[in-house]
């Protein structure tokens, strides 16, 4: 029941192009290598969207493994619970900045309950997401040595114990194209040397890269654990992760309300609202107050519709934002955008608590 | 044998005059309600009988020169650690009068663990900074009330609105409120403050069961009116006026036993308010007479709700008990919209002493596993929890925060602030400092805008020490320390203690 803190100091980036034109993972590792001394070479990692056009209906898992006693556990697993349509080794580039790693592997997959988990989902009405989400849990939960990465749809999760670039070039990220890219440069000083660490965090096709340390884990936690929510990486970025699911996913909340949520208004302001507005955010305090993220941060929230970026309440870490035409960028700072678009239509830093939300014009 | 009473053979405590300073102006004899000092005209020179002193300072206080100090006699039985002086003292006691041996206020043994002083709390270093309360907003606003699992907003207009109905719920400004105790046990001046007081910082005060004088309508919204099982002063407007309701099952310093107010404290203007002849011992039924099982219980928390339009939150207030987790969960499902747990220590005006020394479990221990068992359950959303007895400083209301309360009850501390000085007699109605007495003229010795100021005082100091502790440990909002356990370490306690607190040993 207990975790040990993840202590940490970040650099973040990311970007999205908003007509969906894919490009390559170069600009974003050109990005996050130039906020190289913002980690320690303990944990780099990559999200990506739109990778995977050949499977875009299939859920996309990438997963770790320590050994083939792992592996063998969980694809017992996965060919019981689900439909594998395909499956392969990670493709990855031996380099001498990359020295060992773990077994990767990523699988596409479609749900198949069992007559009897049908039934259990039925009862308590739950979706193929759900089944997803369970099986995700149980695995990272029950299977010692096996961690999944990501498992959303078109999108895939990257990262190791690294720099973010070296990662990057292990997993040949530059011969990959999508329409969203975050990264992510880790400081730990803490449980260093483990893959399944570094960020981003993902649940179905949420993924997050945070920069920030959640003083309010503690009853986070519980009150994610109160909705069946297992936190077992004993890091805080995983608890927000959680968040945004059952917010968004499972109460169906509005973004901007979930952000409200993770970084809520302050009494002062909310008093000083006319009356809509202030019964709308004193209801989000009241009720989702255990889930607010006190403390500082500055996190990159990525799903299959957008890209968000979002400080906490009082800005305690840094957050740009600029704009070139369909592009929107956000990262921990300007010249870490500049280095891949130096001519910028605007930026700049978004206001603590207010969230910058963009999303493909075809889909929003 | 002792042919004398046992109260009249010894004396606990010593009045030393320092007849150098004494100027005889008599007002030690004055203060004294027990009449422990005298004057004896024919050699013109005070006098005192030590045996009367109970201790409560208050001649000591008043004399002009400072004349007076108040000491433990020294002289005192033969040491024996198993029969200990007070044991032998309460059997004296109870051979003279063979009846049951009252006390007042919360257990002063100390022979159990307050678990409070066996947790730390954290503070940030370097990777989160700490927030400086002064230079930063520091939240601490708190809603009590049933909260829904999630909630529903609708657009219209462009325009996001709430969609859900919320039930009513209490707004505090900090997360602490003055606890139940009744007009009759404590006196109209102190109600008065308590009502003020609450009402100028944005809180709430509990009336307690004697009911609440009309004079005191006006402040209805900071008020809890209590329903216990002696109904005393309960009718419609009582409960319409009230900005909550609370039903009281039992209380921390007497579980299983009702309230007993003396028929000396009974006067006229508590009997008006109380709805009973005046003189006549006030005796609340152990249990309530309509209340046998929990569906009785959801029975009077809807007929409650019912008779004031479903517009007040009604809590309900159990004494912490072994089994306080399963009772909460079937107080829960039953309706309530608040749970007050009340707590080993808690004070009383009047109790069996083998009941308040041997009955109930500390409140560290009840809240941690209501609070967790709620959560087990998926049930914590739908109630608050409100914790009372031993709260004793703001670091206590911090610690039963993260534990997972959502506010506290303060009763003796409020007595205190006052100038309740723990003389521990409450019982008696002779209270030296005008608080637990409705003596006309000791009564006077509350003045309710110096009342009003003091508690008005204890709450914003506490409020900002909370923010102190709170801002150190990198938050801003008080519902981000609230069930928090991992912000709390124990020191020296055992592995099961740990793992009932739901916390880890220090160091870890
Ligand atoms: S009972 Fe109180 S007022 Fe009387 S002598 Fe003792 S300390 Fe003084
Ligand atoms: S109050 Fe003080 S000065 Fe006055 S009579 Fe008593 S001891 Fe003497
Ligand atoms: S309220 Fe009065 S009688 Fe009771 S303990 Fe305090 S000072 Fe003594």
């Amino acid at each position: 029941m207990f975790y040990e803190k993840d202590i940490s100091g970040c650099g973040l980036s990311g970007f999205i192009d908003k007509s969906k034109k894919r490009v390559s993972g170069e600009e974003i590792i050109k990005s996050i290598a130039l906020q190289h001394d913002r980690g320690n070479g303990l944990g780099g990692g990559f999200a990506a969207y739109g990778i995977y056009p050949e499977f875009k209906d299939y859920y996309a898992f990438h997963i770790m493994y320590d050994n083939m006693n792992a592996l063998a556990t969980t694809e017992e697993l996965l060919h019981k619970d689900l439909l594998v349509k395909h499956y392969e080794k990670i493709p990855v580039r031996r380099t001498l900045k990359i020295p060992t790693h773990p077994i990767l592997r990523r699988y596409f997959v479609k749900a198949k309950p069992s007559e009897e988990e049908y039934e259990l989902l039925d009862i308590e009405s739950l979706d193929e997401d759900d089944f997803i989400v369970r099986l995700v849990m149980r695995i990272n939960s029950e299977v010692k040595g096996a961690f999944v990465f990501s498992s959303g749809k078109n999108m895939g999760a990257f990262k190791g114990v690294g720099f973010p670039e070296d990662v990057a070039d292990f997993f040949k990220l530059d011969e990959y194209h999508g329409y969203i890219w975050t990264a992510h440069n880790r400081f730990p000083t803490n449980t260093p040397g483990w893959w399944g660490g570094a960020h981003p965090f993902t649940l179905l096709d949420w993924s997050i890269v945070h920069n920030g340390e959640v003083s309010s884990y503690g009853i986070n936690k519980r009150y994610l654990e109160m909705f069946g929510y297992k936190c077992t990486l004993f890091t805080d970025t995983e608890v927000v992760t959680y968040i945004l699911d059952l917010l968004i996913r499972k109460h169906k909340l509005s973004k901007e309300l979930a952000c409200k949520v993770l970084s809520s208004a302050f009494w002062k302001d909310i008093d000083n609202m006319d009356d809509i507005d202030q019964k709308v955010n004193t209801a989000l305090r009241m009720v989702y107050g255990s889930a607010l993220l006190n403390g500082p941060f500055a996190i990159l929230f990525a799903y299959k519709n957008g890209l968000i970026g979002l400080n906490d309440r009082v800005k305690l870490r840094p957050l740009i934002v600029g704009y070139k035409g369909d592009r929107v960028y956000m990262s921990s700072e300007e010249s870490a955008i500049r280095i891949i678009e130096p001519d910028l239509d605007t930026v700049f830093a978004p206001k603590a608590g207010e969230p910058v939300i963009v999303e493909f014009e075809a889909e929003a | 044998m002792l042919y004398k009473s046992f109260v009249d053979s010894f004396s606990d405590y010593i009045i030393d005059r320092n007849e150098d300073k004494c100027i005889l102006c008599r007002i030690c004899e004055r203060q004294c309600s027990y009449e422990a000092h005298g004057f004896d005209k024919k050699n013109s020179v005070m006098t005192k009988q030590d045996h009367k002193c109970i201790c409560c300072r208050r001649c000591e206080a008043m004399c002009p020169t400072g004349a007076i100090s108040i000491r433990e006699n020294p002289s005192q039985f033969k040491r024996n650690s198993n029969w200990t002086a007070s044991h032998r003292k309460n059997i004296y006691k109870q051979a003279e009068t063979g009846g049951i041996l009252l006390v007042g206020m919360g257990n002063p043994t100390g022979k159990q663990p307050t678990y409070f002083d066996r947790m730390l709390l954290d503070a940030s270093q370097v990777t989160n900074p700490s927030i400086d309360p002064l230079r930063e907003p520091m939240e601490l606003r708190t809603y009590l009330g049933r909260k829904p699992d999630r909630l529903e907003f609708e657009e219209k207009d462009g325009r996001v609105s709430l969609k859900t109905k919320l039930t009513p719920q209490l707004k505090l400004e900090y997360p602490i409120m003055f606890s139940a105790m009744s007009y009759g046990a404590i006196n109209y001046n102190v109600h008065v403050g308590m009502a003020r007081a609450s009402q100028k910082m944005g809180i709430y005060y509990n009336t307690g069961e004697g009911g609440l004088h009309k004079s005191l309508y006006p402040y209805g919204a900071n008020t809890i009116v209590q329903v216990a099982s002696g109904r005393f002063g309960v009718n419609a407007e009582y409960l319409n006026v009230a900005g909550g309701i609370e039903i009281k099952i039992g209380q921390g310093a007497k579980p299983g036993i009702g309230g007993h107010l003396p028929g000396e404290k009974v006067n006229e203007e508590v009997s008006r308010t109380r709805m009973i002849p005046a003189g006549t011992d006030a005796l609340s039924p152990a249990p309530h007479h309509d209340i046998y099982s929990i569906e009785d219980l959801r029975q009077l928390i809807y007929a409650l709700k019912e008779a004031t339009d479903y517009k007040n939150p009604v809590s309900v207030k159990i004494a912490a008990v072994h089994n306080s987790a399963a009772i909460a969960s079937g107080i829960v499902r039953a309706g309530a919209d608040i749970l007050t747990l009340d707590g080993y220590r808690g004070g009383t005006g009047a109790a069996p002493l083998v009941t308040r020394n041997n009955v109930g479990i500390p409140i560290e221990l009840a809240l941690a596993s209501v609070d967790q068992r709620l959560r087990d359950e998926g049930i914590r959303n739908h109630v608050s929890i409100v914790v009372g007895g031993g709260i004793r400083s703001s670091a206590d209301v911090v610690k039963a925060i993260a534990l997972g309360a959502d506010a506290v009850y303060i009763g003796t501390a409020t007595l205190v602030s006052v100038g309740c000085t723990l003389c521990r007699m409450c019982f008696t109605g002779k209270c030296p400092w005008g608080i637990a007495t409705n003596d006309q003229s000791l009564s006077k010795r509350i003045n309710p805008d110096i009342a009003e100021e003091k508690l008005s005082n204890l709450i914003r100091g506490w409020g900002l020490e909370i923010k102190e502790i709170i801002g150190g440990m990198g938050l801003n909002a008080l519902e981000s320390m609230r069930g928090s356990r991992h912000r709390l370490r124990g020191v020296g306690l055992s592995e099961s203690e740990l793992d009932i607190l739901g916390i880890a040993p220090a160091g870890k």
